[in-house]
């Protein structure tokens, strides 16, 4: 019994009154062409959220979408429509409209059949009445005064929350219908300081799949007041980056981007049918050093980049990608599964019910290796230790991808010496992964804070990785 | 526009508005939009997706004196229209009394609204949709033996209606269009791969470059990368194509932002009347432009918009303002709630030719990655592909290189503007030849 299926239903058929019998209306439409597989992805999202600014609550939003989107798939040839009315004349347009794509001819049909046997990895609950308005915003506050107690330098202190409430049920052409209730939250700090007539910026902030009070447990989001203002006085100090090519050595955690960057993307199963990703036909080979294995694992409990059931009900799954160096597997999405007769690994995500699904990373990360994150700094003589970033972006084609230091240190001599300005990192994913010498013991996920975008759909993603040391990348600074 | 004309949605601002008032709000704001489309993409040429896409939404932000909150929705029932202002109406209750806060001021509603020209909505179904594209694909992968793949060709089309209206009495909206056409292919050459794309992109389907011309472009640009190599680190002047430039401009627009102005979060802090460009360059901002991408004859506030200079003789004039960020800073909004509606920099005449001879030897970038811009320092560092150039002739493709410099620095050592404007968007400009930058390879 699955309670997360029970409240979408209750949210996404009940509440608009769609009966059963109209749903298997809407789905005999879908279904009255010769089409390999449908879905109908129903959706309601409520999200919530508040900015202090200048010590002030400033602003607050309150936001409800809800609709319904129509999928008909033929072959590789995908037809879409979607409503954000949920009565039966507009979802019948939207079949109409959807299964345009595929040639006259007819389906089996099943009877709808709910699949409540789905292990839920968070509680099925409402983020956004976890805490009262008053616990919310008296949080924010007391980020704020942490963050100016930090340091007189601190100039200008912005805190946001968000928490957002997102059910999901997802009928597909075998009248298998799933739901899930997927809780987000998410904080952030940043600020700015001044000295002498220099401002930088520094900014942390957390989140989980979990009620409110995940901020509260340890403190933990005044550690993100505390970490921005530490990280904007480290940048106060910063001098220019070196130019050119040196080794780099990775701080744990959220500088795995490095992994979704320069290998995830380009293992999407999308990429790879077509033959487009620098990743294709190269299932089995050697594509980073053998110390690296990665994976891709949406089912880490509570996790922002975590679900229960991906966009399409399949259960998602701890996915090998790369092992020991060699390429495993890639993510799939139901219909890039069943055009490469690979198996489904319940990666086929979506922005919303407006957008269509495709294979999508959830939590990509590398495991943990022998090396004493400490030995692998020492065996630099002369490189780049980053601990913190922003951004980055890969060219799946050609393979290059860029990520951008906001945090970093010369490394001299085994040492970690001056802090040097952000820069932008740049390589060659298959190239950069077989230069990964060292790998340390010391595996971290972020804390929630990752948003992967592609095809203009942004999706909440997890990244985590050791310490590691790759013997040559090209470092963008200006110091030549 | 089928389920929703425009008289509909001024009757939902109205309740919106008088909802908000019955509710006890001040004074209030309120937005309503519909938008239709239809995206086709064909690859290899085969339909690949056909997507319908269909999207309404309200949005309300209501005023307790001076605590402010607001709330959206995608649901435009009448129930909706009350739990949207009911939600707007609680966050006020729990924002803190801001003395910036507020509607813009009454006396600068736009009083008329001019029409220009923005909607021309395309009457095409998706099988001609699907010809096009085919068509750009197909011009594409017959140009080159060496184009050997394809991510496809896409055609998208859309239609929004919107009204703005606020407890001032303004109320104004209209319909707009957008039409695009875009390809990407994929060239092989040894083990090597690369991808490249071209786009057009206009209000009028009759002003998109031809499908021909669109897909021999994206073939052109993708096979000309084939035989890319990293070079060696170094200094040089550096131009950025056309298609690029925009971006550079856009950071300069966001550091002028009151938003970052007011927050000490800019690069340009306290620049206005100074020299931040070289003197030959000119900056304006036109938002009435017909048919302009951008244009718009009132902003998100309801204040009118007007044409202004933005740099003159290389001189910061104004900065990009909407009411509250005006407030902050003691100044009056510039009609900004929402952006920059249409820059255009003045160009120095150059043809491309002639700006790849004045760069002489050095590099030019076609394609940027990833977000290295700080928008408080101006610390500029981004990956780059794009071609060496030698005695004014291009010598071989580049990539895996980054360039890096301060946009301060990038802004001053600004040489040439081109008046080779590739793709008319809501900025306009040719490429940009910059003195001096660091070039990070081998």
């Amino acid at each position: 019994m699955s309670e997360a299926l029970d409240l979408a239903r209750q949210a996404l058929l009940d509440a608009p009154g769609l009966s059963e019998n109209a749903l298997s209306q809407v789905m005999d439409k879908l279904l009255s062409r010769r089409v390999d597989a449908a879905d109908i992805y129903f959706q309601y999202s409520r999200l919530e959220s508040w900015v202090l600014d200048d010590g002030i609550i400033k602003e607050g939003n309150h936001s409800i979408e809800q609709g319904a989107g129509l999928r008909a798939i033929s072959g590789d040839k995908t037809g879409f429509a979607y409503t954000d009315d949920l009565i039966l004349p507009q979802l019948l347009n939207a079949a109409d409209a959807a299964r345009a794509i595929a040639h006259a001819g007819k389906n089996d049909r099943h009877g709808i059949a709910p699949r409540s046997d789905l292990p839920q990895l968070y509680a099925p609950i409402n983020p956004l009445d976890t805490l009262s308005e008053n616990d919310k915003l008296d949080l924010m506050r007391k980020l704020d005064t942490e963050a100016r107690a930090q340091d007189p330098r601190v100039q200008q202190v912005t805190v946001s929350l968000v928490a957002a409430h997102d059910t999901v049920l997802v009928i597909n052409d075998e009248g298998k219908m799933s739901g899930d209730v997927r809780p987000l939250v998410r904080m952030n700090v940043s600020v700015i300081v001044e000295q002498n007539g220099r401002r930088e910026q520094g900014s942390s902030g957390g989140g989980a799949r979990r009620a409110l009070d995940f901020f509260l447990e340890q403190d933990r989001a005044l550690g993100y007041a505390r970490e921005a203002v530490r990280q904007a006085l480290v940048n106060l100090e910063a001098i220019a980056a070196p130019a050119g090519m040196l080794p780099v050595v990775l701080g744990p955690g959220w500088p795995g981007v490095l992994l979704h960057e320069a290998v995830g993307h380009g293992l999407e199963g999308d990429f790879n049918r077509k033959g487009t990703s620098a990743f294709s036909g190269r299932m089995g080979e050697l594509v980073a050093s053998p110390l690296c294995t990665v994976v891709d694992d949406g089912t880490l409990p509570d996790r922002r980049g975590s679900l229960s059931i991906d966009d399409e009900g399949t259960q998602t799954q701890h996915t090998v990608l790369i092992e020991n160096g060699i390429l495993k597997g890639y993510m799939q999405d139901k219909m890039n599964a069943r055009l490469m007769g690979m198996p489904e690994t319940g990666n086929g995500r979506r922005e919303s019910y407006a957008h269509l699904p495709m294979p999508r990373m959830t939590n990509t990360y590398m495991l943990p290796g022998e090396s004493d994150p400490q030995e692998i700094i020492s065996s630099v003589d002369k490189g780049l230790y980053a601990v913190n970033f922003g951004g980055g972006q890969v060219d799946i084609t050609s393979g290059k991808f860029v990520f951008s230091a906001n945090e970093a240190y010369l490394i001299e001599n085994g040492r970690i010496t001056a802090p040097v300005k952000g820069a932008t990192l740049i390589g060659n994913g298959p190239e950069a992964m077989t230069k990964i010498s060292m790998v340390g013991n010391d595996l971290e996920l972020d804390s929630g804070v990752g948003t992967c975008g592609k095809e203009g759909q942004s999706v909440p993603v997890g990244v985590g990785q050791p310490t590691l040391k790759i013997d040559e990348m090209t470092i963008g600074g200006t110091a030549t | 526009m089928s389920s929703t004309d425009a008289n509909q949605l001024q009757q939902l601002v109205s309740e919106l508005l008088d909802e908000a008032k019955r509710q006890g709000a001040s004074s209030a704001e309120a937005g309503v939009h519909a938008q239709q489309g239809l995206d086709v993409t064909v690859r290899l040429g085969e339909t690949e997706t056909i997507e319908h896409t269909n999207d309404h939404g309200l949005g309300v932000t209501v005023y307790f004196g001076q605590r402010k909150g607001s709330a959206n929705t995608t649901d435009l029932s009448p129930q909706a229209v009350k739990e949207t202002v009911a939600a707007a109406c609680r966050i006020a209750k729990y924002t803190s009394e801001d003395p910036a806060a507020g509607l813009a001021d009454p006396e600068l509603m736009a009083k008329n609204i001019p029409d220009l020209d923005l909607n021309h909505p395309w009457d095409i179904d998706a099988l001609q949709a699907a010809d096009i594209a085919r068509e750009c694909e197909d011009a594409a992968r017959a140009h080159d033996p060496r184009i050997n793949n394809s991510e496809g060709a896409s055609l998208h089309t859309q239609n929004t209606l919107f009204v703005y209206g606020n407890s001032h009495g303004f109320v104004g909206g209209y319909p707009t269009t957008r039409h695009n056409l875009s390809c990407a292919v994929l060239a092989g050459e040894g083990d090597q791969m690369q991808r490249d794309y071209w786009y057009t992109s206009s209000r009028l389907p009759e002003r998109l470059e031809s499908a021909q011309q669109v897909g021999i472009k994206a073939a052109e640009r993708t096979v000309a990368r084939l035989g890319s190599r990293k070079i060696k680190t170094t200094e040089c002047p550096v131009l950025f194509n056309a298609d690029l430039a925009p971006g550079l401009l856009r950071s300069m627009i966001g550091a002028i932002r009151g938003q970052a102005l007011y927050r000490k979060a800019s690069f340009l802090l306290d620049q206005l009347g100074e020299s931040i460009f070289p003197d030959w360059v000119q900056i304006d901002e036109d938002p009435h432009k017909l048919q302009g991408i951008a244009s718009a004859p009132f902003d998100n506030e309801g204040v009118a918009t007007t044409p202004r200079k933005l740099i003159d003789a290389g001189v910061l004039q104004g900065y990009v303002l909407d009411s509250y960020s005006a407030r902050k800073l003691g100044m009056q909004t510039t009609g900004n709630a929402g952006g920059v509606r249409n820059a255009r920099i003045s160009s120095t005449g150059e043809s491309f030719e002639d700006l790849l001879k004045r760069l002489d030897t050095g590099l030019l970038v076609t394609e940027m990655m990833g977000h290295g811009s700080n928008q408080v320092t101006g610390d500029y560092s981004r990956g780059a592909a794009g071609f060496w150039v030698e005695n004014g002739e291009i010598v071989h493709p580049v990539e895996e290189i980054t360039v890096a410099g301060n946009l301060k620095e990038m802004y001053q050592g600004l040489l040439a503007v081109g008046s080779d404007n590739q793709i008319p968007g809501s900025i306009d400009t040719g490429s940009w030849l910059i003195e001096r930058m660091t070039v990070a390879g081998d």
